[in-house]
């Protein structure tokens, strides 16, 4: 080999592993956002796979956690406390849509895209009819910030922990029972004296809490609000459960540990695409790559049922 | 223990597909009546069932349940009254959900559901001892998801659930048919079984009339939505299939030309 070539293959390699490097260390900032957007996920996972309802108002309700934070804590609140507010301003949000869903019969669908639509103006008017509001981590004192990574793990991971714990105990108790059973099969709900309108609400409602609690640490993380922070909320919350599902579903069969591979799906879809955005995509087009992603892993169990229905088929014509 | 009173529904009214189902139905129920219901496709047995339920209200007329003036009553709240089984296997339990679950939310049918946890130890040795005499070995897969068991096993699993917390009044809309034969056989000797043991007041519709004249203590026979024959005691016991047939032709001026009733015969 000539010196020249092995020069050539050194240089090569020292700028893989550069790139190696500089994914690695940017991993922690993806972490980060996946466990904030996995606690969003796990409010999908309660509204799309115990209800079986597909909630659009998280989209609205995401942005309204988030700017009712920066307001709370810019206007002086403690930040704890702000967070809490941000939660039960969220459950409001679902209550709305769960009202249209089960007292006006709206389709749910059609119900959150409804109360998706109120929370802009809702959102406008918290901010003071601006689009987007500054909270700085020097000034104000937050719980955690794109500035400190690690700290923004460890604080978010705490909150997916103790979620997860209530959630836990939540569906274990006789009414978390009687909303799992409204998702799995109305008519039985019903036959056992459960009161299935009641039970979307009950669902709705702790789901876009946990929504907005997540827009809520988000916005602290980026250090700011802006009213379409929650824009394709959905999409990246179905992702992450998703992702979950396909890879973890055969061994966690645990009911927290399948909120729990929620925001690990939360957590490997950031990391992906800032994989996806370092290998060269403009990140505009990122909201495409996204919806892309959720069709085709929506898509796979249904392609795969058809498959074994032409195998079938094909095995009776033999 | 009920009182249908002149009920009248009528489905899709001012639309050509316009449905008087139920037209005028009056029939009491004693403590401990087990009465059989037969008929043609469309005679007003299932909505009859249905409007005791509530599952959707009626246009006039009015139902009573132990004393409980239940008209207005939504679904929900009639269920403590009641205990329900339906023809399909798949619609009486929550197929995600473990046989426990399952059976936790029947043993709490009629009470407030609070945040208390839905499963005790206790309850759990409870279902066991309720399942093994079922029979069927449902006792060891306790923590087995319904959605795995078979249709026979799921119908008598709901059979369970229905009356593990005494109904008034249990409901079952033809619960066999969509078992085989032999099944069908268990599950309705289950249901007599429950029903004689715990002196249950029962319905049963079915479109076997053997079955019809060898269980219950009355029959009655509907068509277009009105309740046109009806026996109890020994001239119940008396019936014959040939019977039943020619009744039917007399009073409804029709051949009960029901290919699944003509075939159990």
């Amino acid at each position: 080999m000539s010196p020249s070539k092995t020069h050539c293959i050194f240089i090569l390699s020292s700028r893989k592993v550069n790139i190696m490097l500089s994914f690695i260390s940017s991993l922690p900032g993806p972490i980060a956002q996946g466990i904030i957007w996995g606690i969003m996920a796990m409010g999908v996972y309660v509204t799309f796979r115990i209800l079986d309802i597909a909630d659009l108002t998280v989209d609205g309700s995401m942005a309204t956690g988030g700017v009712t934070l920066v307001m709370l804590v810019t206007g002086g609140m403690h930040v704890g406390l702000a967070v809490l507010i941000a939660f039960l301003v969220g459950c409001l949000a679902g209550l709305i849509t769960g009202i249209f869903h089960t007292k006006f019969g709206i389709p749910a669908i059609l119900a959150g895209i409804l109360t998706q639509l109120m929370l802009y103006s809702v959102n406008l008017r918290i901010t003071g009819q601006r689009a987007n509001v500054p909270m700085s981590v020097d000034k104000y004192n937050i719980l955690l910030s794109l500035r400190n990574l690690t700290g923004a793990i460890i604080v978010s991971a705490i909150f997916a922990g103790a979620i997860i714990a209530v959630m836990y105990w939540f569906f274990g108790t006789e009414l978390g029972h009687s909303l799992r059973a409204t998702g799995c099969n109305q008519n039985m709900a019903r036959a056992n004296g459960i009161n299935t309108d009641t039970n979307k609400i009950i669902g709705l409602i702790l789901s876009n809490g946990m929504v907005a609690l997540s827009g809520a640490l988000l916005a602290q993380y980026q250090g700011f609000a802006d009213v379409n922070m929650g824009r394709g909320a959905i999409v990246i919350g179905l992702a992450a459960v998703i992702i979950g599902e396909v890879l973890l579903g055969k061994i966690f069969k645990n009911f927290a540990l399948k909120l729990l591979s929620a925001v690990i799906g939360g957590i490997i879809y950031y990391i992906v695409i800032t994989l996806v955005l370092q290998a060269g995509l403009n990140a505009n087009d990122l909201k495409m790559f996204s919806a892309l992603v959720v069709a085709v892993f929506l898509g796979i169990p249904y392609w795969q049922r058809q498959i074994a229905a032409k195998r079938a088929a094909k095995e009776v014509d033999g | 223990m009920l009182k249908v009173n002149n009920v009248y529904k009528t489905f899709n009214k001012g639309t050509v597909n316009e449905k008087r189902a139920l037209n005028g139905v009056d029939l009491e129920l004693k403590a401990g009546d087990f009465v059989t219901i037969i008929g043609g496709n469309g005679a007003g047995k299932s909505t009859l069932l249905n409007s005791i339920c509530g599952v959707f209200t009626v246009d006039r007329g009015s139902i009573v349940i132990d004393g409980v003036d239940v008209t207005k009553l939504p679904e929900h709240k009639r269920a403590k009254y009641l205990g329900r089984v339906f023809q399909d296997p798949m619609m009486g339990t929550a197929a995600d959900m473990w046989i426990e679950e399952n059976m936790s939310l029947a043993l709490r049918r009629g009470k407030v559901r609070g945040l208390k946890w839905a499963i005790t130890n206790k309850e759990r040795a409870m279902y066991k001892e309720m399942l093994s005499h079922l029979g069927l070995g449902l006792e060891n897969r306790l923590s087995s998801k319904v959605g795995l068991l078979s249709g026979g096993q799921r119908q008598a699993l709901t059979l369970l659930m229905a009356v593990m917390q005494k109904p008034k009044l249990l409901l079952l809309d033809e619960h066999t048919a969509a078992l085989d034969p032999k099944t069908a056989e268990t599950v309705l000797s289950l249901s007599e079984k429950f029903i004689a043991e715990e002196s249950l007041t029962a319905m049963m519709i079915t479109h076997n009339m053997n079955d019809a004249i060898t269980h219950g203590n009355r029959l009655i026979m509907m068509n277009d939505g009105k309740i046109i024959y009806s026996a109890s005691g020994e001239e119940k016991k008396k019936l014959t299939v040939d019977d039943l047939l020619k009744k039917f032709a007399d009073l409804s001026g029709s051949a009960l030309a029901n290919d699944r009733m003509l075939l159990s015969k």
